[in-house]
């Protein structure tokens, strides 16, 4: 008998591990345990409208407090969860509340790459994750402001992108020979590069950071050969890694990520995780992967919380990731990994077109800018393994879903 | 306050308060509406805050941009008053704006 089911984290993950608990009629105690005081809410207008100021507060919580009191949900905000022990089946709290579970998510998350180099630990270096880095970044982009942003990647160039809009002076310093490496193909790069010189970005690739200068104070950015930027504000974007502690303590299997199998069931029979904290195998794929997305945390949780109501499903989903700079729309559906063809479909210069990445005749990926047929028609082909001719890809004028 | 008026995919009609100021998909999520899962956000990235819109509000609200339409077409079951509900912004002439949500979402 599941009489009590506690939730750690919440994020995405957390949040929609409830909703589908109370919605598939689970009825006995459910607690939610967040290190955050706030309700659970949404991070990716952190780095977007709500930096900018262009969204209240009040809009980043997915749902009202009246919700969780109406499905009789006991939040535990700002109390932060320090011990597993999975024999006992108790979690214990920073406060010392020690809590009996029969079934326990973990939707841990995943904690900013730290920089390592000497003066990373000066005032005014910041990191971009939570509700409460926001206010001190959002004082520093005071207009003029000199910001270097270390890191091409979504949060770096999401972050430029919002400075931009509020007058700061704004560099992006890339160690790879051009942003968003891992995640696009050259072109979409190159697309996104141009945009944000348009708008009086000044990208930097090819530019490792050594050290950080200033009395107390951030004041300059130094590279290895030997360049300097002088900078009021450092934001850091080098990536994330799955936050493990609490699993890897209690004797979990982890392994970049708290290993799940496809029922989001962890090394524990009594312990399940969702999110950027999970290694997990991707069945479409083939391969264990650790995703860092909305995406993936509310599909994992979902599955994850039908499991442990007693269900058996799998997560067995195509991956989807998207980002928001200056007026474009990035979407990307897949993983390219393995791929042995690119298709581009349209042309750059329009300011909307996709890239396909093809393994025979396969679909395995798509990236779209501002083109959200061509993404909306790849989740479908994707997932379903449907045969393409290459061919017919290639012309822009036929629907994506007609290219067969 | 603006009210609004669901009808689930099980037929049962809820209304909401929606503030002016926000979207349709977030007065839906924060009040935990049946069936508008809204992953994205509001980012137009997911159509899955998927609404048909009742046919004497249609012409009332700003036509859909190029993206939400690219959105809409491969959405479940769309009709010709289909909207995706986080583009739609909460005016005090909305006020008892009627919306169904579809039998699934994506």
């Amino acid at each position: 008998m599941i009489s009590t089911i506690l939730i750690i984290g919440g994020g995405q993950a957390g949040a929609q591990a409830i909703d589908t608990l109370r919605r598939d009629g689970y009825g006995g105690r459910l607690v939610l345990i967040g290190d955050e005081p706030h309700l659970p809410y949404q991070r990716p207008p952190l780095s977007k409208k709500y930096l900018s100021g262009d969204m209240a507060a009040d809009r980043l919580p997915f749902r009202h407090r009246s919700f969780y009191d109406e499905h009789r949900i006991e939040l535990k905000l700002g109390r932060k969860a320090v011990r597993l022990d999975a024999a006992a089946r108790q979690v214990e709290l920073a406060d010392g509340e020690t809590l009996a579970y029969d079934r326990l998510l973990l939707c841990l998350g995943a904690a900013s790459r730290v920089l390592t180099c000497p003066g990373a630990a000066l005032a005014g270096v910041h990191y971009l994750r939570g509700l409460a880095d926001v206010p001190p970044i959002q004082a520093a982009f005071r207009p003029g402001a000199r910001l270097v942003v270390i890191g091409g990647g979504y949060i770096g160039l999401e972050t430029a992108a919002t400075a931009r809009k509020m007058g700061c002076d704004v560099t992006v310093l890339e160690m790879a020979d051009r942003i968003m490496n891992r995640v696009v193909a050259p072109c979409v790069s190159q697309y996104f590069a141009q945009e944000h010189v348009t708008h009086g970005v000044n990208i930097v690739c090819d530019m490792r950071v050594i050290r950080l200068e200033g009395r107390e104070r951030v004041e300059r950015v130094v590279c290895a050969d030997g360049s300097s930027h002088a900078a009021d504000v450092v934001i850091v974007g080098v990536g994330a890694v799955a936050a493990t502690e609490l699993a890897s303590e209690a004797g979990l299997s982890c392994d970049n990520g708290i290993m799940v199998d496809e029922y989001c069931r962890t090394s524990d029979a009594a312990i399940y995780a969702a999110g950027d904290c999970t290694n997990h195998p991707s069945l479409r794929f083939g391969r264990r992967v650790r995703l860092e997305s909305v995406d993936n945390a509310f599909e994992q949780a979902k599955t994850a919380a039908l499991n442990m109501h007693g269900k058996e499903v799998v997560h067995d989903r195509v991956p989807w990731f998207w980002s928001d700079q200056f007026d474009n729309k990035l979407l990307i559906v897949g993983l390219s990994q393995d791929y042995d063809r690119q298709v581009l479909r349209g042309d750059p210069a329009s300011r909307s077109f996709s890239v396909c990445y093809l393994k025979g005749r396969e679909l395995l990926a798509l990236e779209a800018v501002n083109h959200s047929k061509d993404y909306m028609s790849a989740r479908k082909l994707i997932a379903e393994r449907t045969l393409l001719d290459p061919g017919k890809l290639a012309d822009n004028e036929l629907a994506l879903k007609e290219a067969v | 306050m603006p009210k609004i008026v669901f009808t689930g995919p099980g037929g049962r009609r809820r209304e909401i308060d929606a503030p002016p100021g926000i979207t349709l998909m977030e007065a839906a999520r924060q009040n935990g509406v049946d069936g508008i899962v809204a992953q994205c956000g509001g980012a137009c990235a997911c159509a899955t805050c998927h609404v048909y819109v009742d046919p004497a509000w249609l012409g009332r609200l700003q036509p859909p941009e190029e993206m939400e339409e690219g959105m809409l077409g491969t959405a479940w079951e769309p009709r010709t008053n289909s909207r995706l509900s986080c583009q739609i912004h909460i005016t005090a002439d909305l006020d008892g704006l009627e919306v169904t949500v579809p039998q699934r979402q994506g």
